[in-house]
């Protein structure tokens, strides 16, 4: 059984051969481009530049010599563009402020501001308000908040927050139909980020991608609009999905079956210990719209669908089912109520929890090699059994983490999968 | 308490800014918190009587259902924002006197983080309550908490990081504002942290929320 064969007995709920690893394969199962340079030292792997295929984390390319010698059974089908605005091509060697040599984009950065942070531009361009802010002691790029014109409760008009959700470019599709041959008989899981279909992702809201964006972009003031504004979101929910379900024919017909899972959104609903909102208004104001994309992508392929979600979501996850995700990430099992255990006995024959291998808080930057193995192995015996289990960490791998303990947490995962 | 000032906890509590604002949608047509306490004021009634009833006791209610999680981020920066609309006009009276701060807190998110929600929530919570707030921003470098505090001795400092890469970075804060003043209260928050990490760097108080941050102010003046 390859690894693409394994990762469908686990999504499909069958016990598999063994517990699938993803890092890598999307932007919320990466791994920061410091810590993928340190581990390929860890494997012994020759030196070399590694590429930020992710700038506004600045997550680095799990390349074909680490996928094989950490044994990742997952690979990313990610677009071309980025969420700064970027595109991902002319790539350029670039001294990081921690002083690592990466490759980036041609259109990455390139200014700094007074204070020395690194500033991003929307597609590079440097005659409009940069976008993102990556501070000099900081390890990637936060969204700068523009002025935009005032909103006009009178008048409110969808179009402005839809600028960053229109129809795939012919450049965009060739490029997925590009990886899609690339990948195919690769023998390995493929999770595809085709994006569109996240409904108010607050790190899209303020637009990064866009020159001058239009509409709600403050991240205060679209949480308050979520309240105060519930007819112009659903609005503009309705338009967005109806866009994303073209796109993926589209996307869908030159993809195929290469891919196992569609990224389908990343908004968070979690804090540490509470939820951005209740069930009632999840129900009310993005489970239709989550419904209508999952039920299209169940009906027409057979992807599997993918839910991020930072923090403490145990009250939503009953939610999420019913809205049609199959996969469930970052499984955040040091927030409130996210006990595995629980999360397990009451969720796991009906989502798969792609994620919550490893603590990312405590464990993985500060625990011990040997705290780290424990934990991982005790994650994977609750969350592997009768498959539904994806091993990643509670959300990317930061800069900070000792490459002693990721390397042990990947080396556990292994024993537990009785290879070695 | 006079129905005016019931009225002004009323909008504070459940969001309702001005009359202009759709929200709640109970109380459309109504008069807000920027129209009631400009009436308040107009009839006599003395600006700390108006912010100890109307507006703390308001943000204590907020402060609370937020902890109990009966409500969430998006209600409690609206009543954030109508408490806002309310200071408006009470903010002369600090100025000249007449309405007394219960404390300063000097806040920011730790240099390297631009994370701010959690921060901006609990500073407009902690002013809410009574307490004067000087917010740093974001990226504040521990030297800026400490100039800050040579300029306002006795404040208390609150700092917040989101993530583990800069949450080490609290623990050169706490060493630059003792450096001024040994006495000096440092609070802590954000998702990575804990009430460990928080003896572990040498602050004094690990907040898990607003109402926690807010309650142990009110220990150091009780």
């Amino acid at each position: 059984m390859n690894s693409k064969q394994n990762l469908a007995e686990v999504l499909n709920h069958r016990q598999g051969a063994k517990i699938p690893i993803d890092f890598g394969g999307s932007s919320v199962t990466g791994v920061h481009v410091f810590t993928v340079e340190k581990l390929r030292a860890y494997y012994g792997l020759p030196w070399r530049p590694v590429r930020v295929i992710e700038p506004y984390q600045m997550l680095g390319e799990v390349d074909s010599e680490l996928v094989d010698a950490v044994g990742i059974d997952v690979l990313p089908m990610m677009g071309r563009s980025t969420i700064l605005g970027t595109v991902n091509e002319g790539w350029r060697e670039f001294k990081t402020f921690w002083g690592q040599t990466v490759l980036v984009s041609a259109d990455f950065g390139p200014k700094y501001d007074d204070n020395g942070d690194l500033l991003s531009y929307p597609e590079g361009d440097i005659s409009v308000e940069p976008s993102a802010r990556m501070p000099k002691s900081g390890y990637f790029f936060d969204a700068i908040e523009r002025e935009t014109p005032p909103f006009d409760d009178s008048n409110p008009n969808v179009e402005d927050n839809l600028e960053e959700f229109g129809a795939i470019s012919d450049q965009d599709l060739a490029h997925f139909k590009s990886l899609a041959d690339g990948l195919r008989g690769s023998g390995k899981g493929v999770l595809g980020s085709f994006g569109g279909t996240a409904l108010g992702d607050i790190a899209l809201v303020p637009g990064m991608s866009l020159k001058h964006p239009k509409g709600i972009r403050g991240i205060a003031e679209w949480y308050m609009s979520t309240l105060t504004r519930s007819d112009y979101i659903m609005e503009l929910f309705e338009r967005q999905t109806d866009i994303a379900i073209e796109n993926l024919k589209k996307i869908h017909s030159v993809v195929g079956d290469v891919a196992d899972a569609a990224f389908t959104c990343g908004t968070d609903f979690g804090t540490q210990n509470s939820l951005f909102c209740d069930a009632d208004t999840f129900s009310f104001l993005y489970k239709p719209y989550y419904k209508k994309v999952n039920d299209w992508i169940h009906s027409n392929t057979n992807w599997k669908t993918f839910k991020h979600s930072c923090g403490a979501v145990f009250p939503l996850i009953a939610e999420f089912i019913d809205a049609g995700f199959d996969i469930v990430n970052p499984v955040q099992i040091n927030a409130d109520g996210m006990d595995p255990k629980k999360l397990k006995e009451t969720y796991g024959d009906r989502i798969t929890f792609w994620g919550g291998g490893i603590d990312t808080q405590k464990i993985l930057p500060y625990g011990t090699p040997e705290e780290v193995r424990e934990h991982v192995l005790r994650q994977c015996e609750i969350f592997g059994k009768n498959g539904g289990f994806v091993f990643n960490a509670v959300h990317n791998v930061q800069a900070n983490v000792p490459i002693e303990n990721f390397g042990a947490a990947l080396e556990a995962v292994k024993e537990f999968n009785g290879e070695k | 308490m006079s129905e005016l000032l019931k009225q002004i906890a009323t909008c504070i509590e459940f969001g309702k800014v001005n009359q202009a604002s759709p929200y709640p949608p109970q109380m459309r047509g109504q008069e807000g918190a920027d129209e009631l306490t400009r009436k308040a004021l107009e009839e006599g009634i003395a600006p700390a009587q108006i912010l100890e009833e109307g507006l703390v006791s308001a943000m204590a209610v907020v402060g609370q259902k937020f902890s109990e999680n009966k409500i969430f981020v998006p209600q409690m920066l609206l009543s954030a924002k109508a408490m806002n609309a309310a200071m408006v006009h009470l903010k002369k009276f600090f100025s000249s006197g007449e309405v007394t701060k219960k404390g300063t807190v000097i806040m920011g998110t730790v240099m390297g983080d631009l994370h701010d929600i959690g921060k901006n929530l609990c500073a407009m919570m902690i002013e809410g309550s009574g307490y004067e707030v000087i917010d740093l921003g974001v990226d504040v470098k521990p030297e800026q908490f400490a100039e800050k505090l040579k300029e306002h001795p006795g404040a208390c400092i609150g700092v917040s990081a989101l993530l583990t890469t800069t949450m080490v970075n609290i623990e050169l804060v706490v060493k630059a504002v003792r450096a001024v003043d040994p006495a000096c209260k440092v609070i802590v928050g954000g998702a990575p942290l804990n009430t460990d990490f928080a003896k572990k760097v040498g602050a004094d108080f690990y907040g898990r929320d607003p109402q926690a941050d807010i309650d142990y102010l009110h220990s150091l003046s009780a």
